[in-house]
């Protein structure tokens, strides 16, 4: 005993519509002996039987849509293959109506275990065979890459329900699945997430705080002419003397710094409480943005150094801590800072003190603006200039502003007029 | 020349043609030791073949086979062009030369592992000296003279020694010389003097297109375009198509370049399984056509001539009937591929990409072993 199956005639056809019976029941049938016709989305088409023998029972209607792959016609061919034991949900659902690529290897196998399922039923003439959706399959059913994605993600597909009907899994089913482990990076469509504090970030967080609420900070700023060091960084770039160093404004500051720390030497001390420490030394530190967050290293005495050794000091202190070299040893022991805002296109700002110091100066963008200059004749014009902010936070605990004022001042001198230098 | 060589008319009787005629080989005759042998057996071919087609046709009905292009009709213009080649002569066929390849002994049932999507060939190509279907249309016109190029810079062609000089048949239908690269593979044919058979069954439809869209003039004309010889002969006519590619096949391995040869014919059938020509042609263009059979003609002659009797014809039913049997159950009966197969079946070395994918579809396969397992 054996069923026909509709076949896909066409290339990926789903269904077909029955157009004519050319045999009935009690027939004797030989094999591609015509049994029918069907009309396709694309033809009308007569099907050959598979098989030989008496036709017992016919399935399907004149007139009904059938889906590919289901039962039309039975027939006792003696020659069929035994009727094994009706086929586990899961058969069906492998093998179900909407199955359309890869039934035809299996045909041999998969029409046996159906026969055996709709011999153990009872279809009348006409029976539109069930279409449900199929029981969860006991191998489950999924492509290559929804396989690989459940590995991926520790997930067992046979606890995965399927949503579309054929009970094929699909790539959504899996977000709904239990993952045996905790996926280690954050689902992206997050709307918040947490990231520990670590490294460099860490000592930042508890050097500021340390600073900001143990020492009362006060920040001045002054607005300056600067072309004259402009010029100067230009006329120094073609120095011998500082060959294959890429000279900045910010070299010119360093150098001020220094000089007038020499008048102003508070800035260069530091306040525990009991007694000001005053320093005959300058480790001048510079502030650099790292991608591991903000470190200041600073330059050991400084203030002993020609410019073209200050310059080169200052240019492998910078360089080894943007490429995250810079040691523990480069970070202690500062004794003032100076912050290079300008190179975010900042103009000032409220620096924070840097532990254990007293003084920090945040050097702005140069930017060209209006200002007012005295020509030689006296009279006053407006011309534009290079112009640049100075914001310096001191520790107010033991530098009032009078000194503070004096320092900026005097670095606001060297800045319109570098001469005094010595570079 | 446009006339069309016939030396069979559909009435079964034997014609001559001012400048061809029907002589076959030398292994023909010994094999089957005469004319009428051999053109008993020529009729056996195109009957078995037809057979196989119908039964191929009706697997494609039963669930069996994805797709089958039915060669229904034209089984003179294959039988007559296989039966012609030598046995080192080389064939790129497209994917409806059924004729061609059962007379290169493959065997027919393997035809059926492309369209069960259980193999990829299913015969050793350089033994068989058939290459694998094309379905890319005309695409293989290409591929055959760049063979016949190589059997040039091998020095086998235009030696005078039989069993050496060597001749390239490339199969392919109307609708495929509407192509750029059949057109290319003429141009190139001709600048390099190849050794190289065009052998084009004008079957009257590229799918749904008439012939009469894709050509003005008969296609044995373009020959003259490219500059080589084209002969244009009845498809339908077993005796005229072997005498024409015979002498084709001969005008190549001697060294005087390719030859077009445009075969007459029909497809009496769908273009595959999926079509309906019902729906762009007529009855009565295909009663006409009927009428020309390939097959009725010659046993018409046979049995007219006395060449063949009763209990010859009834001997070949029988074969014919448990061939058509023989091949349903050898399709039954092909095994499932392995899914590993496109890896090491596409490159003679696989490349370091394919590799890792094909670590990667085995451990998944083992995967799903496992699943089986734990079931």
């Amino acid at each position: 005993m054996a069923d026909y199956l509709l076949p896909d005639v066409g290339e990926g056809l789903t269904e077909a519509e029955i157009v004519g019976w050319h045999v009935a029941v009690g027939d004797t049938v030989t094999v591609n002996q015509v049994l029918l016709e069907i009309e396709t989305a694309k033809s009308i088409v007569e099907l050959p039987s598979p098989y030989a023998g008496t036709v017992e029972e016919l399935l399907v209607e004149v007139g009904q849509t059938v889906t590919v792959g289901t039962p039309i016609i039975r027939i006792d061919d003696p020659n069929a293959p035994a009727v094994e034991a009706p086929p586990r949900p899961e058969d069906v659902a492998a093998e179900g109506p909407e199955t359309l690529v890869g039934y035809g290897p299996r045909e041999t196998v998969s029409r046996r275990r159906r026969s055996g399922a709709a011999s153990g039923s009872v279809l009348a003439p006409g029976h539109r065979p069930p279409v449900a959706p199929p029981a969860p399959a006991a191998r489950p059913l999924a492509s290559p890459p929804v396989r690989l994605r459940a590995r991926e993600l520790g997930i067992d597909l046979n606890q995965v329900r399927p949503s579309r009907a054929d009970g094929v899994i699909s790539m959504a089913d899996l977000t709904a699945a239990p993952a045996a482990t905790a996926p280690e990076m954050p689902p992206l469509k997050d709307r918040e997430y947490r990231e520990p504090v670590k490294g460099v970030r860490r000592m930042m967080a508890q050097a500021m705080v340390e600073s900001a609420y143990s020492a009362p900070h006060v920040t001045l700023t002054v607005e300056i002419d600067t072309t004259h060091s402009v010029d100067l960084v230009r006329k120094l770039r073609q120095d011998p003397r500082y060959a294959g160093i890429h000279f900045t404004s910010l070299l010119l500051m360093a150098r001020a710094c220094i000089l007038a720390l020499r008048d102003h030497p508070e800035l260069n001390a530091r306040w525990d409480g009991e007694a000001i420490t005053f320093r005959r030394y300058v480790n001048l530190g510079i502030a650099a943005a790292t991608p591991r967050g903000l470190i200041v290293p600073n330059l050991k005495d400084a203030a002993d150094l020609s410019g073209p050794e200050l310059a080169r000091a200052i240019q492998q202190l910078t360089e080894t801590a943007r490429d995250g070299r810079a040691q523990p040893a480069d970070q202690a022991g500062g004794t003032f800072t100076i912050t290079n805002i300008g190179v975010l296109k900042v103009d000032s700002g409220t620096p924070i003190i840097n532990p254990g110091e007293s003084a920090i100066l945040a050097v702005g963008a140069i930017r060209r603006k209006p200002w007012v200059i005295t020509t030689k004749d006296g009279s006053e014009a407006i011309a534009i200039r290079d112009v640049v902010t100075f914001s310096l936070s001191v520790d107010h605990r033991f530098i009032d502003g009078a000194i503070a004022s004096k320092f900026l001042a005097q670095i606001a001198a060297y800045s319109e007029d570098p001469s005094g230098l010595g570079l | 020349m446009s006339d069309l060589i016939q030396l069979l008319t559909t009435d079964g009787v034997r014609v001559e043609d001012p400048d061809v005629a029907f002589a076959p080989d030398a292994a023909l005759l010994a094999e089957h030791g005469d004319e009428a042998g051999v053109l008993r057996a020529m009729l056996r071919d195109m009957t078995l073949v037809r057979r196989f087609d119908n039964e191929a046709t009706a697997l494609q009905r039963h669930g069996e086979l994805g797709l089958w292009p039915p060669s229904l009709g034209q089984e003179a213009a294959q039988i007559g062009a296989g039966r012609a080649l030598a046995a080192h002569d080389f064939v790129f066929p497209s994917y409806r030369e059924h004729g061609v390849a059962w007379c290169r002994g493959v065997e027919l049932v393997d035809l059926l592992g492309l369209f069960r999507g259980s193999d990829h060939v299913g015969w050793d190509p350089a033994e068989k000296g058939y290459a694998p279907a094309s379905i890319v249309i005309g695409a293989h016109a290409l591929h055959a003279v760049g063979y016949a190029l190589g059997v040039l810079h091998d020095g086998a062609v235009g030696t005078g020694d039989a069993a050496r000089d060597t001749a390239v048949l490339a199969c392919f239908g109307d609708g495929a010389t509407s192509q750029g690269d059949v057109n290319e593979a003429m141009v190139f044919a001709a600048s390099y003097n190849v050794p190289v058979v065009f052998f084009v069954q004008n079957n009257h439809w590229a799918i749904s297109e008439p012939l009469t869209r894709q050509t003005r003039i008969p296609l044995v004309q373009r020959a003259s375009g490219f500059g080589f010889p084209g002969y244009r002969v009845d498809g339908n006519d077993v005796l005229a198509t072997y005498a024409v590619v015979q002498r084709a096949l001969e005008h190549a391995r001697s060294g005087q370049g390719p030859v077009l040869v445009e075969a007459v014919t029909y497809r009496m059938g769908a273009h595959t399984t999926t079509d309906d020509p019902t729906r762009y042609r007529t009855d009565d263009e295909l009663e006409v056509w009927r009428r020309r059979d390939p097959i009725d003609r010659l046993a018409k002659h046979l049995r007219a001539t006395g060449a063949a009797d009763d209990a010859w014809f009834a001997a070949l039913e029988a074969e014919v009937e448990a061939f058509g049997t023989d091949v349903r159950t050898r399709c039954h009966a092909m095994p499932e591929p392995s899914a590993l197969a496109s890896f090491d079946e596409t490159y003679v070395e696989i490349t370091p990409t394919l590799a890792a994918q094909r670590a990667e579809v085995e451990a998944l396969l083992a995967l799903d072993e496992t699943a089986e397992v734990a079931r």
